[in-house]
């Protein structure tokens, strides 16, 4: 299983396309790893640097509808080589999540009052987010500010987190 | 209760729920196949040791995001794709000087048919629903395991019904329908929905105007646009299908199993009287940004784009070339015009709408992707502004810095003779 603790990237928008975390030109690299440097390079994002803010962190909070538009699973990728495994969002376009998924990443829904309260509550702090799998809870902590939330992880998602990915799962079951 | 199609297609293909109720995994009629997003998943299945395929039959594969590949990493990209189809046995693989963009191909070699399940990588699958198929966009992993076990994954399809009464006006196209929809529902309207769309504005249009219609459901979010197979539906498919059936009728006759019962149940259900609709275009970088064209009338333009999945079909040629002949493009802006399939190029070519094209002064390139997502063909240079007939706008879509106005042919057409967005004369105001 991969990685699912660390510090926490906050995005404050809606609709973060999948242009914007990995833009089509570089989806004629053939590694992973080649995508690296070109994570939300053309976010538009007012006071966001991807140069600078994207280092040392394992986690994205953001609004809704994140990773709409193209299907391209380079969009997980460019996270994952960034050591980025957990997004949390109040809803993923579906192509997105079923990706990250697939990949043995995830991509959590919290209701919108929540993802408010972790806004309002934790961006802007040196904030670390932990997801513990087999009890579905999510520990979100800054300095002596911490909470504890209930989440919904489908059986399924779970077994794809667990096993590493769809293509393991598949194999083993079609 | 009843139930609506992509329940009925689900129903026929479903081969089991590992989980209950939420998750379906479902046999697969057809996995298309681009040099973009499939050559990572061969390298991925050779490197497991399992390079095949589940059914070449079912495998329909083509290069067409850039092509002529511009540099070696997009002839590397097409090599392993066409390396992949030549082991496998893949016969209906479209290289250089067959090929097309998918969406507009696969449709036009009949590989479509009504009660489907297709998936592709790439987010525009939802295309085929035309068809009255179930397509979906899916990413690189779902497409290797596509290709290995002709198998997928979907949540149980919540639909939602678009009722649209009505007649369009002259001038006004499906492509303004559909911007106009995806304005009202938004960007996140029907993420995980199917979006139905019937009425009468539909049972009237061609399924060229359909495919354009289905093809932006993504853009709402959603999973797969469908509209009902008809007589429109037959008579597009019969040449690939008169073996199969006695008469159009009969064909019809197996066809309209694939229609949703009167009391099935939606998520939502929307009608709208479209008969006052004016053509619409985008503003802003999301695809529901939306205005009429008259609200936009005087922004200026630096490339006009006529092409793609969305709008690169003989029908939209036919009307873009109605609004330039005999016409020049503005000094100020430039026009790019990329037919989507050879066959549609040819076509073009014998009615004389290539011609008028390049009378007008257009540049007329190979059938490819190309400009649509920025890898060739027309990329912007920063701060340009392009009149596009594609299906996204998003900053740096066309090139970096970049901003795209989504219409339809006619408009662009209009456009490119005035170098600002305007209504074309073919809309009486
Ligand atoms: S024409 Fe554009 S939207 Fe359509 S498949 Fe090609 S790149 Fe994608």
């Amino acid at each position: 299983m991969k990685n699912f603790k660390g510090k926490v990237l906050f995005l404050d928008r809606s609709d973060i396309n999948t242009d914007e975390i990995i833009p089509a030109k570089y989806l004629t690299e053939s590694s992973k790893e080649a995508l690296k440097p070109f994570l939300l390079e053309d976010l538009e994002l007012a006071g966001f640097n991807p140069r600078t803010d994207i280092k040392g962190k394992a986690v994205i909070v953001t609004r809704a509808n994140f990773g709409c538009g193209s299907s391209r699973e380079h969009a997980p990728w460019a996270l994952e080589v960034n050591g980025i495994n957990v997004v949390l969002a109040e809803n993923f376009a579906r192509i997105f999540r079923q990706n990250m998924y697939n990949c043995g990443m995830m991509a959590i829904e919290l209701p919108k009052e929540q993802i408010d309260m972790l806004f309002k509550k934790y961006s802007g702090k040196d904030c670390e987010i932990e997801v513990d799998l087999a009890k579905s809870i999510i520990t979100v902590a800054a300095g002596s500010d911490k909470d504890q939330l209930q989440v919904k992880i489908a059986d399924f998602d779970k077994c794809l987190v667990e096993a590493g990915g769809w293509v393991e799962y598949a194999d083993k079951n079609y | 209760m009843g139930k609506t199609i992509a329940q009925k297609i689900f129903d026929r293909h479903l081969v089991n729920k590992p989980f209950g109720d939420e998750i379906n995994v479902l046999r697969l009629d057809a996995v298309f196949c681009h040099e973009i997003t499939t050559p990572i998943a061969i390298n991925d299945l050779v490197s497991r040791g399992k390079d095949r395929v589940f059914d070449p039959t079912k495998i329909k594969a083509v290069i067409d995001h850039v092509t002529p590949a511009k540099d070696s990493k997009t002839a590397e990209q097409g090599k392993i794709l066409r390396d992949w189809a030549r082991r496998n046995n893949i016969k209906d693989f479209f290289d250089i000087g067959r090929n097309g963009v998918c969406h507009a191909i696969f449709p036009e070699k009949g590989f479509v048919r009504p009660g489907y399940t297709v998936i592709m990588g790439d987010s525009h699958t939802c295309t085929h629903g035309a068809f009255g198929a179930f397509a979906a966009g899916v990413g690189s992993t779902d497409l290797e395991v596509g290709i290995l076990k002709g198998v997928c994954t979907f949540k149980e399809p919540k639909t939602i019904k678009i009722v649209l009464n009505g007649k369009l006006q002259e001038g006004v196209y499906s492509k303004d329908l559909i911007l106009f929809i995806i304005k009202e529902l938004t960007v996140n309207g029907a993420t995980n929905m199917v979006m139905e769309f019937t009425g009468p504005v539909i049972d009237a249009m061609s399924m060229e105007s359909r495919m354009t219609l289905c093809n932006m459901a993504i853009e709402a979010g959603g999973t797969c646009g469908v509209c009902y197979p008809d007589m429109v539906t037959v008579d597009y498919l019969w040449p690939f299908i008169k073996n199969d059936f006695a008469s159009k009728e009969a064909a019809l006759k197996e066809y309209s199993q694939w229609v949703s019962d009167a009391d099935a149940e939606y998520h939502e259900v929307r009608e709208y009287d479209v008969t006052k609709l004016e053509p619409m275009v985008t503003y802003g970088n999301k695809p529901d940004q939306v205005k009429t064209v008259r609200e936009m009338e005087g922004a200026p333009v630096d490339q006009i784009y006529i092409g793609s999945c969305t709008n690169g079909r003989i029908e939209d040629l036919r009307i873009a070339a109605a609004v330039l002949k005999g016409n020049k493009i503005s000094d100020n802006v430039r026009g790019i015009v990329s037919p989507a399939t050879p066959a549609i190029f040819s076509q073009a070519l014998a009615e004389g709408l290539i011609a008028i094209f390049q009378d007008a002064g257009f540049c007329v390139t190979n059938p490819t992707c190309g400009a649509c997502l920025g890898m060739s063909n027309g990329v912007l240079a920063n701060g340009e502004v392009c009149a596009s007939t594609t299906n996204r706008n998003f900053t740096g879509r066309m090139g970096k810095g970049g901003t795209v106005h989504l219409m339809s042919p006619a408009t662009a057409a209009a456009t490119a003779i005035t170098g600002k967005i305007t209504n074309s004369p073919l809309f009486k105001k």
